[in-house]
């Protein structure tokens, strides 16, 4: 036989094996709440991002939709169709379907919105931390007076400005941007603020030292050099972030300024359903708005709990 | 004391300066306000005179000034959509919005409070971890799916109280009109302040919370109780007594969110209050009104920033010591 390869001991463990050895797996199999939390979000994931497969119906094909289906109760309540299992809205759409559909919406808007904020605060911050003096007090002062408003009424003045500037354009076309843009505008304070203090930390650090003494361009010392040592906390304000993102998009669409009711997020199908509750239609509300409710609390445990994990202090 | 008093106030002023190019820009470059004003059919002379006899012609600095004059004496132009003055608008609503962030500051203090108090002392108790797990639930539910909930329970379920309006209302000198005076203004107000103040609420209860178990643990709570004063006197009479400072700046720091807020609020329930008319005004992309109520806003947050500061400098000694210091 050939001689078997470096005993494993010496070998690097995988990165599989690190993660199953690590303390951040342990304390997520310790606590149920987050697994629950995990597995809930990873379904809502699932149903949104595989909605044409998995959705019984194309809510948007106006082929297979008929006014006459309009305001159908659950398929369990008297008058329900079994084909429309959690019933249908004002327009016959399968309400079950356009859930799925508008949670892909609700999750994609809040993605973007959340890695827009994210690339303007780091950026800014790392800019701000790095280089000091007048950039850092500007972008700063800046953060400090955004930071007194309430991120919603930011939003609501982006998005009635951008929809302003682009008020030739098809709203339907632009909604998306729009909505994406106010979020984005409106939350990139505080990885601003995280990472330029971790940056003022590095930038005196050997390293860093070292790096500028080789004549490396600052552009590239903060990318290769701060960043990967800066970027850990992001993580946390990320998933929490996301929670606060899908909120706000959700806020706008009822508030009519966000996604409009052709292309409806969890945000408009909601407020469409608001105007039937006097009528007694309550599943048209209900179910979207629980589907809301249900992602946004388990993002938040998924949140709390990664915040507690990455925690050192805690363990 | 005198110098920081002075430092803040230039800071607030630089603040409000920044926030009034931010209107101005939009006044003036985002919605065009001739065009706003003319028809497609007006003669191209007739638009070039008003442009010259609003100032439109004239450099971009003048303009500004003259912005920031005017906008000193709460002349903000006039609305695209109503073709009023914006600020009589503003006017005629602001006691609707004021009523109710005032109620919904009142209800997260009457009940965040106890509601804080209790959950510190009795922490293992069932209803303790009610409190708390309500707490997280209203911390994380959209305000809007809130007030469709109260909506749905108590209006059209029940019936017991109105889902939208005002109720009848009792004009009150030359602009104010209140709600206050009659019962179905009351009873209209009810829903409305639970939703606008219930995440308000949970932040208060979880500070109180937070400030009450700190508290409890000092050398002071032990000496009293060391003393043999009653159980009651400690808890009420000191520790509760100084946690409320931090609670009372964090309520105060919150009235300017809860008006900001309350644009949510008025749109569920279609309270007529200057929420809902900054609402319509950015569906309509109605600037001039969207670019005074930043201004409003932004004024009133300031403010409260600074009052809040200031009287930290006077209470506090310790901020004393270092402000001197400086």
């Amino acid at each position: 036989m050939s001689a078997q390869p470096a005993s494993p001991a010496k070998q690097p463990p995988s990165l599989w094996a690190r993660i199953l050895d690590s303390d951040i797996l342990a304390s997520f199999l310790r606590s149920k709440v987050t697994m629950v939390a995990a597995v809930i979000v990873l379904v809502l994931f699932i149903g949104a991002f595989f909605s044409p497969w998995i959705a019984p119906t194309n809510p948007f094909d106006p082929a297979t939709v008929f006014l006459s289906d309009a305001n159908i109760p659950p398929a369990w309540q008297q008058g329900g169709d079994p084909k429309f299992i959690l019933g249908t809205d004002d327009q016959g759409r399968d309400l079950y379907s356009a859930i799925l559909y508008g949670l892909r919406v609700s999750l994609i808007v809040g993605l973007l919105g959340v890695a827009l904020a994210a690339t303007i605060g780091i950026t800014l911050g790392l800019l701000a931390g790095y280089l000091g003096g007048r950039v850092d007090s500007l972008i700063m002062r800046i953060a400090d007076v955004q930071l007194t408003f309430p991120a919603i009424l930011i939003a609501l003045l982006i998005d009635g400005v951008v929809r302003g500037i682009f008020k030739h354009a098809n709203r339907e076309d632009t909604a998306l941007y729009v909505l994406v843009i106010s979020i984005g505008l409106s939350f990139w304070v505080q990885y601003a603020r995280t990472i330029r203090g971790s940056t003022l930390v590095e930038r005196n650090k050997d390293y860093v030292q070292a790096a500028r003494l080789v004549g490396l361009p600052a552009p590239l010392i903060m990318l290769r050099h701060v960043l990967p040592n800066v970027i850990g906390p992001v993580l946390v304000i990320l998933t929490i972030n996301l929670a606060l993102a899908v909120i706000t998009e959700a806020t706008l669409s009822f508030l009519g300024v966000g996604l409009p009711p052709t292309q409806p997020s969890l945000g408009t199908l909601i407020s469409i359903g608001n105007r039937y509750l006097f009528s007694g239609d309550w599943w048209i509300v209900t179910f979207p708005g629980v589907t809301l409710a249900v992602l946004v609390l388990a993002v938040n445990l998924l949140g709390d709990w990664l915040r507690d994990a990455l925690n050192p202090r805690l363990r | 004391m005198l110098a920081f008093v002075l430092r803040r106030l230039f800071q607030s002023l630089i603040v409000m300066l920044a926030v009034a190019l931010i209107a101005f820009t939009m006044f003036r470059f985002v919605g065009d306000p001739v065009n706003q004003m003319v028809g497609v059919d007006t003669p191209q002379e007739q638009v070039a005179q008003l442009r010259q006899t609003l100032g439109l012609d004239e450099p971009v600095v003048v303009q500004f000034a003259r912005y920031i004059y005017n906008a000193a004496r709460l002349e903000f132009g006039v609305s695209y959509q109503f073709r009023l003055p914006v600020i009589s608008l503003l006017g005629e609503r602001a006691p609707a919005t004021l009523e109710l962030a005032f109620m919904s500051a009142l209800f997260s203090l009457l009940v965040g409070i106890p509601m804080g108090v209790y959950t510190a002392l009795r922490r293992d108790s069932w209803l303790a971890k009610i409190f708390q797990t309500v707490s997280l639930v209203g911390i994380s539910l959209p305000t809007f799916l809130i007030g469709i909930l109260l909506i749905y329970l108590f209006s059209v379920t029940l019936g017991w109280l109105p889902s939208f309006g005002r109720g009848e209302v009792v004009k009150l000198g030359n602009w104010w009109t209140t709600g206050l005076l009659t019962a179905s203004g009351w009873k209209a107000l009810i829903l409305p302040s639970i939703t606008l103040g219930l995440f308000q609420m949970t932040l208060i209860m979880r500070l109180v919370r937070a400030e009450m178990l700190e508290v409890l643990r000092t050398d002071y709570i032990k000496f009293a109780r060391a003393r043999g004063l009653k159980t009651r006197a400690i808890h009420f009479g000191h520790a509760l007594k100084n946690t409320l400072v931090p609670v009372i700046t964090i309520a105060g720091l919150q009235l300017g969110s809860i008006i900001a807020f309350a644009i949510i609020t008025e749109t569920v329930f279609q309270w007529p209050g200057m929420g809902l008319l900054f609402l319509k005004a950015v569906q309509q992309v109605d600037i001039p009104i969207m670019a005074a109520y930043l201004m409003l806003i932004s004024f009133l947050f300031v403010t409260i920033n600074l009052i809040v500061d200031l009287l930290y400098a006077l209470v506090d000694p310790r901020l004393r010591a270092t402000i001197g210091a400086h």
